[in-house]
């Protein structure tokens, strides 16, 4: 248009915005000391943030013990953390009493499990219907010879030789692997048209998730034993493993449940329409689709579960908390902070179980909530 | 899984073709006849339950029929005799009077009420912990923010039992000795014994004063119903919050400050290598206090923060253009609203943190748990009676709780058009 004049217009570069308002200055300004208040408010977030913070460093670094042979070494004034005690114990927190000599096969578990799951959870990596069936079938199995023995030339070892952290992964992923067909019967069942299979799984779900795990704990310790035949004694690994399959199963149920809600009525009615029977509606239709909504919330629920796992050690299993707590009696290391180390350590292991876990969890929500966005 | 049935499917028609080639018209008639009645939904149905009720029976059966052998062998008294029988044990903290020549039935209620005390401690400071948390989780303020996610992330990612032993085995021991204890405010003493309170002594006139806040409470009902009524007829406001909180504190405050303030206090005074009088805090009921409320906190802080992100930024926008102030914005507009996501979440928690005070039997908080199902339970070795009364006591108090959820969703259901 104005081709022909002589000047053309040039806009004049914008202003740098002021000083204020970018860079690390305008940060801090907005979001540390926008107001009288929320300047208040950082100076004591600062302090209070400083004093925790250099109070654990203090105690688990640059005051904490580092060597020694026993109890003595942390006996000293204004001792932090008496770490020794966490490195001499350290393969008794792993795997409890379970022989050296055989700490390979837990090993090869960890090994096995962790490499089937990965290929399960990163989506890139092919093969997941094989890799699922392996993981129900295979997995469980191989691990039982693993860890059990008795066959093929390995020695068994009793399960009063599990603990630690052995025994906290095992009845964490045994309880959830059990809870998963236990918390299908009974999500169906909830949504059953047969009235006496709907109140029994109402009685069961409401009845368990009611009370406290340790009740079912100590109903599975103590008043099992008296249901079954005399003669017929039950592992008590075994006993607690049915009690945390049946509690987390009423949860799973009502996980499961809500996934089932979830799936519209068309697809009940199009099964139906299509002749299919209850079986094949409900395994080739309606589960998976119901499975794959609900796959954060198991997930979710496998958190909690292994921070429930802890509770065994009040029924005489030594779990990872349980084999903390049994250290802490050795005389040998009888020191001030020897207690709060063996926890802190036990809490920084279940810290790191639980929260990769939840991130995890959160990750896979997005990704499957991501298609129904679209 | 389809080709299978499918062919399985295939296989029962050509059986039915034989039958039929082999057998006479009758018998055809018979076998559609059973077949259509398979077929029905109905019957089906029936024979399911049929089964399912065999099942069960033969299940009870079974475990009834061997409980009862092993008691017997075992030597074990059944039934509920034992509930007027002596205890012959002391319990550490008891709210109504219990020594050891008490019965089992009293030690139940003893139980009972310890865990109730922790629940209701509990649950009212783990929601001002929760809430505060959880608005800090908001906060505009960028450190505020992340010390209330790394104090949520820590907590709830740290199993409860781990934390009750931090707290009991590890943080209380460190506390001083009874004679270099904190002195707190208000004259109560804190030490590795516990917290001891001074103890209020009521005088005589002190039933004025009651009876003064009985009015105050009452009038400020009172008020409310007045202030809503003439709210919807008028459209003025009044300031009930104020007004009633004026009713509720300032005038039993008043009233006491005529009659001179007729309560005395008994303060715990240091006598030999201990704190006597006052009331005393138990190291256990302070450790579980301390763990229940640090680690339920952290889901209420959850729950608060995805309530109040939950009320849609359109809510927010309609107030602002509405002309309301942001005081009014978050009082008419905003709280209504996130309380209605909230509350229910909220309600299982508070049932949470009543479920997981029966861990304090692990740090021998004297709960329902530990006394009953774990000190009744060892003496008279009547494990399922024992376990079924412990287990309904829990049962009770989750459907009291569901029967307050089911309520409060009712009436605070959006009325949808």
């Amino acid at each position: 248009m104005a081709a022909g004049t002589a000047a053309t217009r040039v806009a004049a570069p914008d202003l740098a915005p002021p000083r204020s308002e970018v860079g690390i200055v305008g940060w801090l300004s907005k979001n540390l000391f926008s107001s009288w208040t929320n300047s208040a408010l950082t100076i004591v977030g600062l302090w209070f943030a400083w004093r925790v913070l250099s109070g654990v460093l203090d105690w688990a670094v640059f005051s904490a013990i580092w060597t020694g042979q026993d109890g003595t070494a942390c006996r000293v004034p204004d001792a932090g953390a008496c770490w020794p005690f966490v490195g001499a114990k350290f393969g008794q927190f792993m795997f409890g009493r379970y022989p050296d000599a055989e700490r390979w096969r837990v090993i090869a578990t960890y090994i096995l499990t962790a490499a089937t799951l990965a290929s399960l959870m990163i989506p890139a990596v092919p093969g997941k219907k094989w890799t699922g069936l392996f993981s129900v079938i295979g997995l469980p199995i191989i691990a039982w010879i693993l860890l059990y023995g008795g066959v093929l030339g390995l020695p068994a070892v009793p399960t009063e030789f599990w603990g630690g952290l052995m025994v906290t992964l095992v009845v964490a992923t045994v309880g959830i692997a059990g809870s998963f067909p236990i918390g299908i019967v009974l999500a169906l069942g909830r949504r059953s048209a047969m009235p006496i299979a709907r109140w029994a799984s109402i009685f069961f779900i409401e009845v368990v998730r009611a009370v406290p795990l340790i009740t079912i704990l100590f109903m599975s310790s103590v008043m099992l034993p008296l249901f079954l035949p005399e003669g017929v004694s039950f592992d008590k690994l075994l006993r607690a493993l049915i009690g945390v399959m049946l509690f987390s199963g009423a949860y799973m149920a009502e996980t499961i449940r809500g996934g089932l809600q979830a799936i519209p009525k068309g697809q009940y009615e199009a099964a139906d329409a299509l002749g299919l029977s209850f079986g094949q509606k409900m395994g080739l239709i309606v589960l998976p689709q119901a499975l794959k909504l609900v796959i954060p919330g198991i997930v979710n629920s496998f958190v909690g579960l292994a921070k429930d796992t802890s509770l065994v050690l009040i029924i005489g299993i030594f779990d990872l908390l349980g084999i903390v707590q049994a250290g802490l009696t050795d005389a040998k290391w009888f020191a001030p902070n020897t207690a709060m180390t063996g926890y802190a350590f036990a809490a920084i292991i279940f810290w790191i179980i639980c929260f990769s876990i939840s991130r995890y969890s959160a990750w896979l929500e997005r990704r499957l909530s991501r298609g129904e966005r679209r | 899984m389809a080709g299978t049935s499918n062919a399985m499917g295939r296989r029962d028609a050509g059986a039915t073709d034989m039958a039929i080639a082999e057998g006479g018209r009758r018998r055809e008639t018979r076998d559609s006849l059973m077949r259509s009645w398979l077929h029905r939904r109905e019957s089906r149905q029936l024979v399911g339950q049929i089964v399912i009720v065999l099942l069960l029976a033969a299940l009870f059966w079974i475990a009834a029929s061997n409980a009862i052998s092993n008691l017997q062998h075992q030597n074990i008294a059944s039934g509920f005799g034992f509930w007027d029988n002596t205890a012959g044990f002391d319990i550490s903290q008891t709210l109504i009077p219990f020594t050891a020549s008490s019965t089992y039935g009293r030690a139940f209620w003893v139980g009972l009420l310890n865990t109730l005390l922790v629940s209701a401690i509990g649950i009212v400071l783990a929601t001002i912990v929760g809430f505060v948390m959880g608005i800090a989780r908001l906060s505009s303020n960028w450190l505020i923010a992340r010390l209330a996610t790394v104090y949520v992330e820590v907590a709830r990612n740290i199993p409860l039992l781990l934390q009750l032993f931090v707290w009991y085995f590890a943080l209380i021991p460190q506390l001083p000795m009874p004679r270099q204890s904190w002195q707190l405010p208000a004259g109560a003493v804190l030490n590795n014994r516990g917290l001891s309170l001074p103890t209020p002594l009521l005088q005589p006139d002190a039933g004025i004063v009651l009876a003064a806040l009985a009015i105050g409470i009452a009038t400020a009902i009172a008020v409310k119903v007045w202030a809503a009524r003439r709210w919807k007829a008028t459209g003025e406001r009044f300031p009930v919050l104020w007004t009633s909180l004026a009713l509720i504190v300032g005038l039993p405050l008043l009233v006491a400050a005529v009659l001179g303030f007729p309560v005395q206090f008994q303060y715990p005074e240091l006598r030999g290598f201990n704190y006597a009088g006052g009331i005393v805090v138990l190291p256990e009921l302070i450790a579980l206090l301390a763990g229940l409320v640090f680690y339920t906190g952290a889901f209420i802080a959850e729950i608060v923060r995805s309530g109040i992100q939950g009320v849609s930024a359109g809510q927010k926008e309609a107030a602002r253009a509405l002309g309301l102030t942001s005081n009014q914005m978050l009082r008419l507009v905003v709280i209504p609203q996130a309380m209605r996501i909230i509350i229910p979440p909220l309600t299982s928690n508070y049932l949470n943190l009543t479920k997981n005070s029966s861990l304090g039997v692990a740090i021998a908080y004297p709960d329902l748990v530990s006394v009953f199902a774990g000190t009744v339970l060892n003496q008279t070795g009547q494990a399922i009676e024992v376990i079924s009364i412990t287990m309904l006591v829990y049962l009770t108090l989750s459907l009291i709780t569901s029967a307050f959820m089911n309520w409060f969703n009712s009436r605070m259901k959006l009325v949808e058009r």
